[in-house]
């Protein structure tokens, strides 16, 4: 009797599965959609143009860039509630999240600027002057090193993040945008999206080993924009998002072909994967949705609406 | 053992070399007839503040490479000799940026101290410049007067609008903008239907709801009304005074143009912000052309670590060379005289419309090319 309606109350709990967060730039809204039924299940207000997205690592807490508000906003994700905000320096765009669980590195696209914020005291640790329009961010999996890439200086540069500076600052193409370490922190990749083409760095000699290049059949070079991208189990493969040429790339990162190309939404930006990286969710600017993408067998499932100019996404799981 | 030290500190150095370079911009002033309304002043820094953001850009990449960038400039006032002021800056650098008329800055290209040199043409749109007078020292940022009715043309193409009469003012500007847009219509297929002049010389801000409608009441019907008043003088007074409700484009209306504060997508706001923020205005097409100006020798002195002219015109003009200057995709010269490809932006005051190249207007190069004088119709043989 008593198991029986514990398993009622367990069918209504709302938040019984998991979850994945979108920022949507120009609603000043996120969607929360529900990974069973792939429906957004929440809308929460939050401030003004909300971009980079991510939870602490033990996910009781969201933070989010409200550009537009000069702030970090710190949610319960429970309720939605806006908890405090965080100093984040003018316009942040773009976080990561050091393994630390408290460090927040943080681009500040319109000062030229990184700033370190410190979670739990509220504060601004350090800020390191970087090029143009810093956006991308990374750290290495053990922390020492993290990564800003600048959009016109169209440079990485390496932080130091023992001492809060500058010790390399790489050349790559036009626009880059985003940044993620992989192989245990051995290999760093940068997308440059107006040179479309994603650099990849030995990180122990910072030097340039390998320059991928896309091509979308029937669509014009220019238009192919690597933005976002994400690394699969075993980091395997990376699925990468090509901004207005409306596709994801799949490559293959040990030798780096290209071997998929797979049709989105319109202006793909940056992309989330599920608990056991079977789904992937590619925010769609344009077009204001969300495509579900089948990871093992490479095709689009579903489209789901989300908010207007969807930015960002964070996984949230429900257990 | 000072061999020994040497090597240790180039090894330590940074692996760039010291690179100082310096930017002149060069100012002719021109006789600007004056309009019916002073709505919109010429701001007096138009241009030079483009210049000094470029500046301010590509110092803070210079930053991490060991270079450096300095902006002069000056201005050569009405009725004074431009040749002077060029060779005094032609003595100080070889990388000038210029605001001038088309007939001044030819004459600066061909001075004999300007060869070697490379000359930014940051404003004059004059197609003969990319035709029959292009110079292989002188370089266009801003899209000439065809890339913008190309533009245009495009998009009445798309609209399907094709019944396409036009008013013209009697300035040789606006003439020329005529010319330009009849040769974009027919090179899409299109033709320019009845054509009137404005040759009044009333004051229209009193009289325009009165005068607009019986002048325009004879068009009949058609699609658009096309507008060539490239001084900004009557055509803001013909919108929603027409005779038959219908939209206006040109210089006027409906605009395809270099540079607009509606444009804000394809991180352009943050040019926009950065331009606001330095010059206390907005950004104007001529502000757009110097930026791109110093910008896209910036990007050729951080990729070249050259500051040589020969070096750093040749990357130019090479395939490796590319500027993101927000507009959507990537910008690079024509090789055959020295235009900037770049995509054009058709607005209205209050957004953007479209972005040209439009969708399905194809070029076996790259769609950029749609726009503009192509290879085979240039007249240009100083890049051969």
């Amino acid at each position: 009797m008593l198991r029986a309606s514990l398993l009622a109350l367990c069918a209504a709990m709302p938040a019984a599965a998991d979850e994945i967060w979108v920022s949507n730039e120009k609603d000043d809204t996120i969607s929360v959609i529900d990974i069973e039924t792939l429906e957004v299940v929440r809308t929460i207000e939050v401030g003004e143009r909300p971009r980079g997205i991510t939870f602490s690592k033990d996910h009781s807490v969201l933070y989010l860039c409200a550009s537009d508000s000069d702030s970090v906003q710190v949610i319960d994700p429970e309720t939605g509630e806006i908890l405090h905000d965080l100093p984040s320096g003018e316009d942040p765009e773009q976080f990561v999240l050091h393994p630390d669980d408290r460090h927040l590195y943080i681009a500040n696209e319109d000062d030229a600027i990184t700033t370190v914020v410190d979670t739990e005291t509220r504060t601004v640790v350090a800020q390191i002057d970087v090029g143009i329009e810093p956006e991308g961010m990374a750290v290495s999996p053990d922390g020492k090193i993290a990564i800003t890439t600048s959009e016109t200086t169209n440079m990485a540069h390496w932080i130091d993040t023992e001492t809060q500076e500058l010790f390399a600052n790489t050349l790559v193409d036009s626009r880059p945008r985003h940044a993620e370490f992989i192989k245990d922190g051995t290999e760093l990749w940068v997308s440059a999206e107006i040179g479309g083409t994603i650099s990849v760095f030995d990180v122990a000699t910072q030097q340039e080993t390998t320059k991928i290049d896309f091509e979308v059949q029937g669509v014009h070079p220019d238009r192919v924009q690597p933005v976002g991208f994400e690394f699969t189990n075993g980091d395997t493969h990376a699925f990468v998002a090509l901004g207005p040429s409306n596709h994801v790339a799949v490559v293959n990162a040990e030798t780096y072909e290209v071997e998929d190309y797979i049709l989105v939404g319109r202006r793909v930006w940056h992309m989330e994967f599920n608990r056991d990286r079977s789904l992937l969710f590619t925010t769609n600017g344009v077009s204001g949705d969300v495509t579900v993408i089948d990871v093992a067998a490479r095709e689009p499932v579903k489209t789901i609406k989300v908010g207007r100019f969807p930015w960002g996404a964070a996984f949230r799981p429900t257990e | 053992m000072l061999r020994l030290a040497l090597a240790t500190m180039c090894l330590a150095a940074p692996a760039w070399a010291q690179i100082d370079v310096t930017v002149h911009y060069l100012t002719v002033e021109r006789e600007l007839p004056p309009t019916l309304s002073n709505l919109d002043p010429r701001p007096e820094r138009l241009g030079l503040d483009g210049a000094a953001v470029a500046i301010e850009d590509n110092a803070t990449t210079g930053r991490f490479l060991g270079q450096t960038y300095a902006l002069t400039d000056s201005t050569v006032p009405l009725g004074e000799d431009p040749a002077e002021a060029a060779r005094a800056a032609l003595g100080e650098t070889l990388f000038l940026v210029i605001d001038a008329p088309a007939e001044v800055l030819t004459a600066i290209a061909d001075l004999p101290e300007a060869q070697g040199a490379i000359l930014f043409n940051a404003t004059e749109g004059a197609n003969d410049l990319r035709d029959a007078e292009c110079r292989a020292n002188l370089l266009h940022t801003i899209p000439s007067t065809a890339m913008r009715t190309d533009a245009l043309a495009q998009f009445l193409v798309r609209k399907r609008w094709d019944d396409l009469p036009v008013i013209a003012g009697t300035h040789p500007d606006d003439l020329a903008y005529l010319a330009a847009l009849e040769r974009s219509l027919t090179k899409f297929g299109l033709e320019i239907g009845t054509r009137k002049d404005w040759v009044f010389d009333a004051d229209m801000r009193r009289n325009a709801a009165q005068e607009v409608p019986l002048f325009t009441q004879d068009l009949g019907d058609y699609d658009a009304l096309l507008v060539a008043d490239e001084l900004g003088d009557f055509g803001r007074y013909i919108l929603y005074n027409t005779w038959e409700p219908r939209p206006v484009a040109g210089s006027e209306g409906l605009t395809a143009v270099t540079w607009a504060r509606v444009v804000e997508q394809w991180g352009a706001v943050q040019l926009q912000n950065r331009f606001e923020e330095a010059a206390g205005r907005e950004m104007e097409p001529e502000d757009y052309g110097a930026w791109a100006a110093i910008r896209a020798l910036g990007e050729a002195v951080t990729r070249t670590s050259a500051a040589d002219p020969a070096a750093l015109r040749a990357f130019l003009l090479s395939d490796e060379f590319e500027l993101a200057g927000f507009k959507g995709r990537p910008m690079t010269f024509r090789a055959w005289n020295g235009q900037l490809r770049q995509p054009i932006p058709i607005v209205h005051p209050r957004a953007l419309v479209a972005n040209a190249p439009l969708e399905g207007f194809l070029h076996q190069r790259t769609e950029l090319d749609t726009l503009g004088l192509d290879e085979p119709e240039s007249a240009c043989t100083a890049f051969d």
